[in-house]
């Protein structure tokens, strides 16, 4: 049975997504660095659907683990899907560079290395898809935000260049651009509920998306608009403003 | 922010409170009172609503299931529809299902509901082997019908005022298809109603359908609908399409004309006086599932159901009364519902009592209570009573007079030191 890796799986945008592919007929390997917590989950989701759910240790932080990670996996996935993200504390970041690293690491250079080993193998097995789950705070920095956000758009542009050399080896790279989604990582913003999209609603866009093959994916839909408004606002307007 | 119960009314103001883990909802429950459960919103009244509200919906997980006994263990928030997709494939059925099965497996304990089976098979309390409860001291009990009984018959019924239900293991029934053998009896008035009760009162589901706006010789004419699972072994079984109800209707559209044309349309649809059919689970469980928000029809400013029983031998006099009242009136619905019901069971505030319970929704407006306050009246005379998770008016004294156990409950509730952390709007109002 083909399964799927889900990379990050605490997060609740990875278990929403979690459920619609093992409903779907997909096994899980649910990767994350607290599996134990993964432990009522898991077997919520094999009493529901009947698939197999395992639980594996492990950290994007920890380079120099990942090929062991992916080695010694109990099957070789068909798709993975990458979750992990670190919003982080702005202000904390300007004047503090270890926060700033953490962003940058938990958000591009952790997942730059577990993407490698994987992509690598997936090339030579000619098939597959790759899932990544980037942001809208990547289309363009703003104060608010922007050290998480540069670590976006780096990822961003990671996963296009990605997409663009597997291509030929018939795998599938998918771009997630989540607005404001109502998780853990935003539940002390007061979001704009018409903006906000529920986990499930993401998980659904993301199986859609990754089946007809889509390479970007902004959910909900009409952040699609509001970003490439923003992006067209000229420098000299943006830098003045306050968004 | 604010949530909204079936009926759309009242409107308030709560406070929301989510939580994770056990940990989070413990300190929920120490730091504040007026604390009341919500489940899945399917209580027509104001049962779930107060002024800090707990959302238990999202504590989702099934925990167990054993296909061979028939025995599931979930959390509060699983609704009955999730645990049907489940179980229905493997041969196993709900033993006890109210008329939608959109509601969760917490607010089926708090409400005690019941079903179609009533007279055969009791109230959901019937399947319950045992529930976790969360109290005001953040301490976890396990209840069952002799571990902590007090604490299971208040909280069986109990609509939240006892602490919050975490999990609970229930024992299905087994069944050998998704299809359902049903037979239509039509008739002509109210004897001839609770005749064809009796005559089919071995079937196991029984309901009949009142055409409330009926008068004279027709009064309580209906279509009696009885019906038992086939055993055709198919069990293949899935959530259907539905349709939705995008916005409030105007509340004009749903006028006295209207009213009386959906209630004749569906009388006049069965032609025979006796017909069988073969239905889907959902089709005779749950019709009023297929349309979301059906309730939005009543308009903005909300509706209610009337629901009440009497014991069997007032049964006859009491509802030729509260028809005939109600005809008069010009108020009414296109639902109006007639179960029969079994015994009573020790549960301090259950609704059901041997006898027959009617329900009909009405549109609020100015003079609706004072109606529905003189139906009380007659449901008291007869030693009736109204049904806590649908109603949003009955008055203190009308409720004690149906509830000679509430004592019992308040006395618990006292006990336990219950009556500060945990109220509800409704709570409040009849005093318990
Ligand atoms: C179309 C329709 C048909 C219906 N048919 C029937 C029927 O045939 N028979 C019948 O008996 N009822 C029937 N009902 C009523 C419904 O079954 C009950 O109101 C039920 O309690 C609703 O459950 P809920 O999960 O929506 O809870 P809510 O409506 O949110 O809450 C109902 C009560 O349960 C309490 N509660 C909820 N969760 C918990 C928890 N975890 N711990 C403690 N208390 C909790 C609340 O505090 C409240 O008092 C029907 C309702 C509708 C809309
Ligand atoms: N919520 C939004 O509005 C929003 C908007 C745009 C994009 N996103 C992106 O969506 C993705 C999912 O986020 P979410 O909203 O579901 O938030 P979340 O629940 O906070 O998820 C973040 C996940 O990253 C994991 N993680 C962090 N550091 C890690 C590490 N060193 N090793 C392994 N895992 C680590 C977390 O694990 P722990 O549980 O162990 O902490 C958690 O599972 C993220 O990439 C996020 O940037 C979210």
């Amino acid at each position: 049975m083909a399964s799927v890796l889900i990379i990050g799986a605490t997060s609740d945008i990875a278990k929403a997504t979690a459920r619609v592919y093992a409903e779907e007929g997909f096994d899980l390997i649910l990767a994350s660095r607290r599996s134990e917590a993964l432990d009522a989950f898991a077997t919520d989701l094999n009493i529901r659907t009947g698939r197999s759910v395992d639980r594996v240790d492990f950290d994007v932080l920890d380079y120099s683990s990942h090929d062991a990670f992916y080695e010694t996996l109990a099957s070789r996935p068909e798709g993975v899907i990458v979750a992990v993200g670190y919003l982080g504390d702005q202000e904390k970041a300007q004047s503090d560079f270890e926060e700033s690293q953490k962003i940058v690491d938990t958000n591009y250079t952790g997942i730059v290395s577990i993407l490698n080993i994987i992509s690598n193998d997936f090339e030579e097995r000619r098939s597959g898809f790759i899932i990544g789950i980037s942001s809208v705070a990547g289309d363009r920095g703003r104060k608010s935000n922007y050290v998480y956000g540069s670590s976006k758009a780096a990822l961003t542009t990671y996963l296009s260049g990605l997409r663009n050399r597997l291509f030929e080896s018939g795998v599938h790279v998918l771009t997630v651009k989540p607005g404001f989604v109502a998780t853990k990582m935003t539940e002390k913003m007061d979001l704009p509920e018409r903006l906000t999209a529920q986990p499930e609603e993401v998980a659904k866009a993301i199986y859609h998306a990754q089946k007809t093959g889509k390479n970007v994916l902004y959910t909900k839909g009409l952040w699609k608009w509001i970003m490439l408004t923003i992006k067209n606002i000229p420098e000299w307007k943006f830098k003045r403003m306050s968004i | 922010m604010g949530f909204l119960s079936w009926g759309n009314y009242p409107h308030i103001k709560s406070k929301i409170f989510r939580f994770d883990k056990p940990e989070r909802l413990k300190r929920i429950i120490a730091e504040n009172t007026d604390l009341i459960p919500f489940g899945n919103g399917r209580s027509y009244g104001d049962s779930a609503l107060s002024k800090n509200i707990i959302e238990t919906r999202k504590m989702n997980y099934f925990l167990a299931f054993d296909e061979d006994k028939g025995e599931i263990r979930v959390q509060a928030g699983v609704l009955l529809s999730e645990i049907l997709e489940l179980v229905v494939p493997k041969g196993w059925f709900l033993k006890v299902t109210p008329g939608t099965k959109l509601i969760t497996v917490g607010g089926a304990i708090a409400a005690d509901v019941h079903g179609k089976n009533h007279h055969v098979a009791g109230c959901f309390s019937e399947s319950v082997i045992s529930f976790s409860l969360m109290m005001g001291d953040g301490k976890v009990k396990i209840c069952t019908k002799n571990q902590n009984k007090e604490l299971f018959r208040a909280t069986c019924g109990g609509m939240g005022l006892t602490g919050v239900i975490t999990e609970a293991t229930l024992s299905l029934t087994p069944i050998k298809s998704k299809t359902i053998h049903q037979t239509t009896i039509k008739t002509q008035n109210l004897k001839e109603t609770f005749e064809a009760f009796e005559t089919y009162r071995d079937t196991p589901y029984s309901v009949a359908w009142i055409d409330c706006l009926a008068k004279g010789d027709a009064l309580g004419r209906c279509l009696l609908m009885v019906g038992d699972f086939s055993n055709d072994g198919d069990l293949s079984y899935s959530n259907k399409w539905r349709l939705n109800i995008p916005f409030s209707f105007p509340s004009f559209t749903l006028n006295y004309a209207s009213i009386k044309l959906l209630n004749f349309g569906y009388f006049q649809k069965t032609i025979g006086r006796i017909t069988q059919q073969k239905v889907s689970i959902d089709t005779f469980f749950y019709p009023l599932d297929f349309v979301d928000n059906w309730n939005r029809v009543y308009g903005k400013n909300g509706f209610t159901q009337y629901q009440c029983i009497l014991p069997k031998e007032a049964s006859y006099e009491g509802y030729e009364r509260i028809l005939a009242k109600i005809a008069d009136a010009g108020k009414g619905s296109f639902l109006a519902i007639l179960k029969l019901c079994g015994a009573e069971n020790e549960n301090y505030l259950s609704f059901p009592m041997e006898g027959y319970s009617l329900a009909l929704d009405f549109k609020i407006e100015d003079d609706l209570f004072a109606l529905l306050d003189s139906l009380d009246e007659i449901v008291a005379e007869y030693g009736g009573r109204v049904y806590l998770a649908k109603d949003v008016r009955v008055s203190r004294d009308n409720f004690e007079k149906g509830y000679p156990k509430v004592t019992l409950f308040r006395a618990l509730r006292k006990k336990y030191n219950l009556t500060q952390g945990f109220s509800s709007l409704q709570s409040k109002r009849v005093g318990i």
